[in-house]
């Protein structure tokens, strides 16, 4: 297996409450990792720890080391604003920024000076909305505030943004729990259909969403990893009673 | 891939330099209250003394003689503690109000624009509307006008004060004791009372500092004297305007007492900031956060 | 009496003293609501006598200021007020947005609060201990220090040439007045910063962009309404500041054509002329018209300021 992300011993504490215990995991590249477990397990904790977002949280420690692309990420002289262009994150609600659905999606490139002129500026907005799936809908309307489109449009638009500063993971925290059934179909399909490029690691909380999207599993249990492997031996053959218990709907 | 971090890239420098500044600026601001604190300290404390807070003013004490401002210190108290009761007996009530019926009405909205309206008029603004009222009425300047404008400027401090905190309060207590039948009043009576107790302090001690530091609004209205009154309808002097007076003197020891006067003044205030600090988080033990 | 009957009444008297109680207290907020005008009625009326004999523009315009010959012109004195309100706000807004962005966006809890009792207490000094400071400290540094460096090099430039060699005037005023309307713009700042949701930090970060980007890009432009009426809540602070003022500023009722200008601003002219008032015919009018004007400008920037502020601080 090519990993992507190579987790080692990695403890997260909230003040003094430990939330991530030792943990050991490597997520393959180009695939669809789903992150699951109960309510309360640690998962989203275990994603934020992916793009550097867990340290904003105040009062937070961690310990041990995430790597990405065989470089540990919290090391000292590691740039998180570098850590987070490449390891992309689509957030549990869709959080359009203050500005216009083109802004919107034109803003990580310009943070980043990814395009030289207008024009390449907005021939990569197009690009990013039509990957994204948005770009029909939107086209007439690319200067009206973000906040204008619906929920779900919202959200992809949230991805296109994302995938606009060429990231080369995405990390997605429930990202269709806040939306209706036909935009979370929408998204998903989404992520099925960019897996080949990026290495997408997803949470989620309903055991469907994982079936269908996963090609690997990551099952959490207040805090700990209790078993990870590819989605068809887990799901069709858990090695651990909490999972077996889990998959059959016991808590 | 490479995370590592170029420190010489433009937007790190803008960050690094944007942070610095920050820094600096809270720096200025938080030293500026030592300064200020240093040089009332510095240059009251030589000339503080006993008789300065234990005695009254002695015939020729404003050209260098003896005596004290213990009139005014003990008008101050007077005043502030006058208009803040007052102002209590105003602001209870409404901030209950606020609170029990008119969390989101239209209404309460309308009150609480007019107070925080009531709270940006200057208090020289205050002073002339005690003035005029005077006039028209044909009074002189007392201590009863004197608490009457400071009271005005008290009431919008106090009643915010005391709604904000009361809004900050957790609603599950409330509704329980809604849910156990009691009306609105009594739950406003006792369970927010209660609830409120340090930020009704908290309010009351805020206004009181304000008061009793206040110049421009009993300049008008309580007049200045060195007796200590005996009666609502006697003028007063307080302790802001015998700082202010006695700086205005040609006679250097004179201005020095007024130095001393205001190291007095500030010790007041911030003995009563400090004060309802730890009264505030005292009686937050005992409350349900 | 059977019990049930005995709850009902019990049940009654508590609902009457229910309705009752919010009746006396719904009249009590009546007070706050309508004193504004009260207050505005009672000096308008007491003002009335100047305002019938003289032309507002005469008043407002009017340059001399000669109260035992009938003439009042406010015009030093509203300038006064412009040029030290100024300057304190042009002093106090720089420093003030960059406390309160830092506090709201890069301190860490400790550093809050260690920072917020340090505002408390600026909030809580006194106006007239603010002016001894002032006297003593201002003055002289802006005699010593800051006018022998301006002087020869800035006495070309406009509004900055050094004109009197004394220290008090409008810049010793403007600084006494950017500290102490410093804790208030840096709280309520604070306050409207709070109100975006970090939903919308993380969106920016999570692209990749430093914090100074996230702030300068997303946080600010959501909020520049509530930081401009902070900054406004702070200049009609400083527009009716009296004493402090008064103590460091000079007092001569000239027009200021520079930072160094002695100025006298409206309120200062209200309180020190409180005493003479009565002896000569329509002064006590012409000041509590003064206070009047003062008043209106106030509550203009008041009533505006907080209806933003409310919307803002709402959507929390």
């Amino acid at each position: 297996m090519d990993a992507h992300i190579q987790v080692k011993n990695l403890n997260a504490y909230y003040g003094k409450q430990l939330a991530l215990k030792n943990i050991n995991i490597e997520i393959p590249k180009n695939q669809i990792t789903v992150i699951m477990g109960p309510s309360g397990c640690g998962k989203t904790t275990l994603l934020k720890t992916f793009n550097r977002f867990f340290e904003l949280t105040e009062n937070t420690q961690l310990t041990g080391e995430v790597l990405v692309d065989g470089e540990n990420i919290y090391n000292k002289d590691v740039d998180v604003t570098e850590v987070r262009k490449v390891v992309g994150l689509l957030a549990q609600r869709p959080s359009p920024l203050p500005m216009s659905i083109y802004d919107n999606v034109a803003y990580g490139m310009r943070i980043h000076h990814l395009r030289k002129n207008r024009e390449e500026y907005k021939t990569g907005v197009k690009h990013y909305l039509e990957i994204a799936g948005l770009w029909d809908e939107v086209c007439k309307r690319l200067s009206e505030p973000a906040t204008s489109l619906s929920i779900g449009q919202q959200q992809r638009l949230c991805l296109a943004r994302g995938l606009a500063v060429e990231p080369e993971i995405i990390l997605g925290d429930e990202p269709t729990s806040a939306l209706d059934p036909i935009s979370s179909q929408n998204i998903e399909s989404r992520l099925l259909e960019l897996k080949k490029q990026y290495t997408t690691v997803i949470v989620t909380h309903t055991l469907r969403q994982a079936k269908r999207l996963a090609d690997y599993v990551i099952f959490m249990y207040l805090g700990e990893l209790i078993e990870a492997g590819p989605a068809k031996e887990v799901f069709s053959n858990p090695k651990h009673e909490r999972t077996k218990q889990y998959l059959e709907g016991l808590f | 891939m490479n995370f590592k971090k170029k420190h010489f890239e433009r937007r790190h420098l803008i960050e690094l330099f944007i942070k610095t500044i920050m820094r600096i600026a809270l720096i200025i601001v938080a030293s500026s209250l030592g300064l200020i604190l240093w040089t009332i300290l510095s240059r009251g404390l030589p000339s503080l003394t006993w008789d300065m807070v234990t005695q009254i003013p002695k015939g020729g004490y404003y050209m260098g003689k003896e005596g004290g401002i213990l009139n005014a210190i003990i008008g101050s108290i007077y005043l502030a503690s006058g208009g803040t009761l007052i102002a209590i007996i105003l602001s209870l009530p409404i901030a209950l109000y606020l609170q029990a019926y008119a969390q989101d009405s239209k209404w309460g909205d309308y009150v609480r624009l007019s107070l925080d309206v009531l709270w940006g008029i200057p208090s020289i603004v205050y002073g002339a509307f005690g003035f005029a009222l005077m006039i028209s009425l044909g009074l002189r300047a007392s201590l009863l006008a004197g608490i009457i404008a400071l009271a005005l400027v008290e009431l919008p401090i106090m009643t915010r004060a005391m709604d904000e905190v009361i809004r900050r309060m957790p609603k599950d207590l409330e509704h329980a004791a809604l849910a156990l039948g009691s009306t609105k009043f009594e739950v406003a009576l006792r369970v927010v009372t209660r609830q409120m107790l340090p930020g009704i302090i908290t309010g009351i001690l805020l206004a009181f500092g304000r008061g009793i530091g206040d110049a421009a609004s009993v300049l008008f209205t309580a007049g200045y004297t060195d007796r200590i009154p005996t009666s609502l309808m006697n003028p007063t002097a307080s302790l802001p305007l015998a700082v202010f007076f006695q700086l205005g003197s040609p006679y250097p020891e004179v201005r020095e007492r007024g130095y001393a006067a205001a190291l007095i003044l500030t010790i007041i205030v911030l003995l009563v900031s400090f004060g309802s600090r730890w009264l505030a988080s005292r009686l937050n033990k005992y409350t349900v956060k | 009496m059977n019990q049930v009957n005995v709850i009902k009444t019990i049940q009654e008297n508590r609902t009457k003293k229910n309705i009752f109680a919010q009746k006396i207290f719904f009249g009590i907020t009546i007070f706050p609501v309508i004193l504004t005008l009260i207050v505005a009625i009672a000096l308008f009326f007491r003002a009335f006598p100047i305002l019938s004999e003289y032309q507002l523009s005469d008043l407002l315009f009017g340059e001399v200021w000669r109260p035992n010959q009938g003439l009042f012109g406010f015009r030093p004195f509203i300038l006064g007020t412009i040029w030290v309100t100024t300057v304190g706000v042009i002093l106090a807004v720089p420093a003030c947005l960059l406390v309160s962005i830092y506090l709201a966006e890069y301190a860490h809890a400790r550093t809050r609060s260690i920072a917020k009792p340090i505002l408390d207490l600026l909030a809580a000094i006194p106006p007239v201990v603010y002016g001894v400071w002032g006297l003593l400290s201002i003055v002289p540094f802006v005699d010593d220090v800051l006018a022998p460096l301006a002087e020869g090099r800035l006495d070309s430039v406009p509004l900055l040439s050094v004109t009197q060699p004394t220290g008090f005037g409008i810049l010793a005023g403007g600084i006494v007045l950017a500290v102490m309307i410093a804790p208030l713009i840096i709280s309520v700042t604070f306050e409207v910063l709070s109100t975006v949701p970090n939903d919308l930090r993380h969106a920016s970060l999570g692209v990749g962009a430093t914090q100074w980007q996230t702030i300068r890009n997303v946080v600010i432009p959501q909020t520049l309404p509530g930081i401009i009426a902070a900054i406004v809540l702070g200049a009609s602070r400083a527009l009716g500041e009296t004493i402090a003022v008064l103590m460091v500023v000079g007092n001569v009722p000239n027009i200021p054509t520079s930072i160094f200008d002695t100025a006298y601003p409206l309120p200062a002219l209200i309180a020190n002329n409180y005493g003479e008032m009565m002896s000569i015919p329509l002064y006590d009018a012409a000041l509590l018209g003064a206070a009047l004007v003062l008043l209106v400008v106030i509550l203009i920037f008041n009533i505006l300021s907080t209806l933003v502020l409310q919307r803002m601080l709402r959507r929390k």
